[in-house]
């Protein structure tokens, strides 16, 4: 608790930074405006113009806030200006996509630790996926799943899939691989049989990993959700707000998506550190 | 009809047991050192060949899976436009957003290291930093520093300056009370501690926040270029080329960037053995 002191002082320097590299940001403009109209602009009169405008290069936070008061709390949520209705259609592609993504992930790291040939092969290429920049690989994605005649929801799950499965094999490898040889022998002596070992040792052990890995993959698999929603034209979710954002200049619109995927991410994040409290102290291995 | 179909089938499954079979006899016999090398890439080409047979043999159309062997002879053809590509993505965008964005993020975590109260507060805002979506930001940094690779090279700076800033004020603070003691008991200043004891302590942490921020940098400044871009580069090729159903020369693509982020991170792997030699994780490889 001795942090929230110097946090909030960070945070308000962030703030107050904002407020004044905004002034700069949309100064030109501003002094635009004011030539055509033919008036002398006071520094007060700048001020005010340049965290009030239409279009800033940067809005202040102000503007971020109201926009997203207005487009959360005052809107239908079936509206299609409703920001929940877009984060809930990227919500709902994170989410599939994170539980193939831990599933494949588990199912792989298994594989890698109880034999051999698969540790040898295949745990080279998991790192090598990793290299191939998936965005490069979204918009075929759906072009190929349309032509099967697959869209929606399960494209941008499968880009999700691909990001966050990463972290969940390689944190699980290290996790089940983390019973010391004293224990496996001491398993060996009780006669226990591979699956007696898995079940009652290696999978216990391997929790602590399992959700430090899950929460960098929710992060990647909400990545992978805006991200998927780019190149395919989709005309919702938060990466339709961005991309539609972009290109009628609407910056707002831009920065309130931004915030409110911010606000997702944290929001699962701490979710996961949740469930790893509960799950770790009924466990016996409080943090 | 349907027996043409098993057979193909067969015949697909039959090359992936081979490759399974000839990677468990190497796997058994082999010691570490050249199995290691030799067993991953039958695992490769075990895949490219059921791609390449089943693509000929199950008739998929070109638009949708153009065969391997096709990738290469357009990779091969198009070398001139991929290279034009490869400097603007990569060199120019990817790379001197890289260096800036790591070095920025260094030299705070020296200065962040020096004083507890920007510890305290800049490290929770940091990790929460890491963890958001900053992709989202590439729309925002298009516009401010117009479609050239200065926009790219933002971005990059923008994604990768939070995993390196964490990563590196964690490892200045990975020496124990006993080394620092020592320093002190040989009466070294602040700098000579930090040069000759906390930054080769905090190396191995360094190299994680660098091959972190070697994949980021790569996928930063491709999806830049979806949001605008001069008439070169990467991801401008990408989607212009799905849009011209050209699929084989967008697979070219995707090869150019697997090679440079794989070289990429290689190479950091590489500097990161030398660097730390004495590391525990680095013992007992051949």
């Amino acid at each position: 608790m001795r942090s929230v002191v110097p946090v909030l002082t960070v945070i308000s320097a962030i703030m107050a930074l904002w407020y004044i590299a905004a002034v700069p940001m949309n100064a030109p403009w501003a002094y635009d405006k004011a030539k055509r109209a033919g008036v002398e602009l006071s520094l007060n009169d700048l001020v005010a113009d340049t965290w009030s405008q239409e279009k800033p290069k940067l809005p202040a936070p102000h503007q971020v806030g109201i926009e997203i008061w207005e487009t959360t709390v005052q809107k239908n949520i079936t509206s299609k200006r409703s920001l929940i209705y877009h984060s809930w259609i990227t919500l709902s592609a994170t989410l599939l996509g994170f539980g193939l993504g831990t599933v494949l992930g588990i199912m792989l790291a298994v594989g890698i630790v109880y034999n051999r040939v698969m540790d040898m092969s295949v745990m080279p290429w998991v790192i090598a996926s990793q290299t191939i920049p998936i965005l490069a690989l979204a918009p075929m994605i759906i072009v190929v799943l349309n032509a099967i005649g697959i869209s929606g929801l399960l494209p941008k799950a499968i880009i999700s899939m691909y990001l966050s499965f990463f972290p969940v094999v390689v944190g699980m490898v290290k996790g089940l691989r983390s019973p010391e040889v004293m224990q496996l022998d001491q398993m060996h002596t009780w006669h226990a049989s591979p699956s007696q070992t898995f079940w009652k040792l290696r999978l216990p052990a391997s929790m602590p990993y399992l959700f430090t890995s899950l929460k960098v993959a929710m992060a990647a698999s909400l990545v992978g959700a805006i991200v998927g929603e780019l190149p395919t034209g989709a005309i919702a979710g938060l990466g339709a707000r961005l991309l539609a954002g972009s290109y009628y200049g609407q910056t707002i619109q831009i920065w309130s998506a931004l915030i409110m995927a911010a606000a997702l991410a944290a929001v699962m994040v701490a979710l996961i550190g949740l469930i790893q409290r509960i799950v770790l102290k009924r466990m016996g291995m409080a943090i | 009809m349907a027996a043409a179909v098993d057979l193909r089938l067969v015949l697909v499954l039959a090359i992936w047991v081979g490759g399974w079979i000839v990677n468990g006899l190497i796997a058994q016999r082999s010691a570490w050192n050249w199995g290691g090398y030799v067993i991953p890439l039958i695992f490769g080409i075990t895949l490219l060949a059921m791609w390449e047979v089943g693509e000929r043999m199950f008739e998929i159309s070109d638009v949708l899976l153009p065969a391997p062997s096709e990738i290469a002879a357009r990779f091969w053809l198009s070398r001139d436009i991929l290279w034009v590509d490869f400097v603007q993505t990569v060199l120019k965008g990817a790379l001197s957003g890289f260096v800036l964005g790591c070095g920025s993020a260094f030299v705070l975590a020296v200065v962040i290291d020096r004083f507890p109260f920007l510890q305290l507060g800049l490290l929770p805002v940091g990790n929460f930093v890491a963890a958001l979506p900053i992709v989202g930001m590439a729309p925002i940094l298009v516009m401010w520093f117009g479609f050239d690779w200065q926009s790219k090279a933002a971005v990059v700076v923008v994604m990768v300056f939070f995993p390196m800033l964490v990563n590196t004020v964690q490892g200045l603070q990975s020496t124990d009370a006993m080394q620092r003691d020592l320093m002190r008991t040989y009466a070294s200043s602040y700098w000579q501690t930090l040069l000759k004891l906390r930054l080769p302590a905090a190396m191995p942490f360094i190299f994680n926040g660098l091959k972190i921020a070697s994949t980021l940098a790569l996928i930063g400044a491709i999806v830049a270029e979806f949001f605008g871009s001069p008439i070169r580069g990467m991801g401008f090729r990408i989607s212009t080329s799905v849009g011209q159903l050209a699929l084989d020369l967008v697979w070219a693509e995707i090869v150019v960037a697997a090679i440079a982020g794989s070289a990429f991170y290689g190479g950091i792997a590489l500097l990161e053995r030398v660097v730390t030699f004495w590391h525990p994780s680095q013992r007992g490889r051949t």
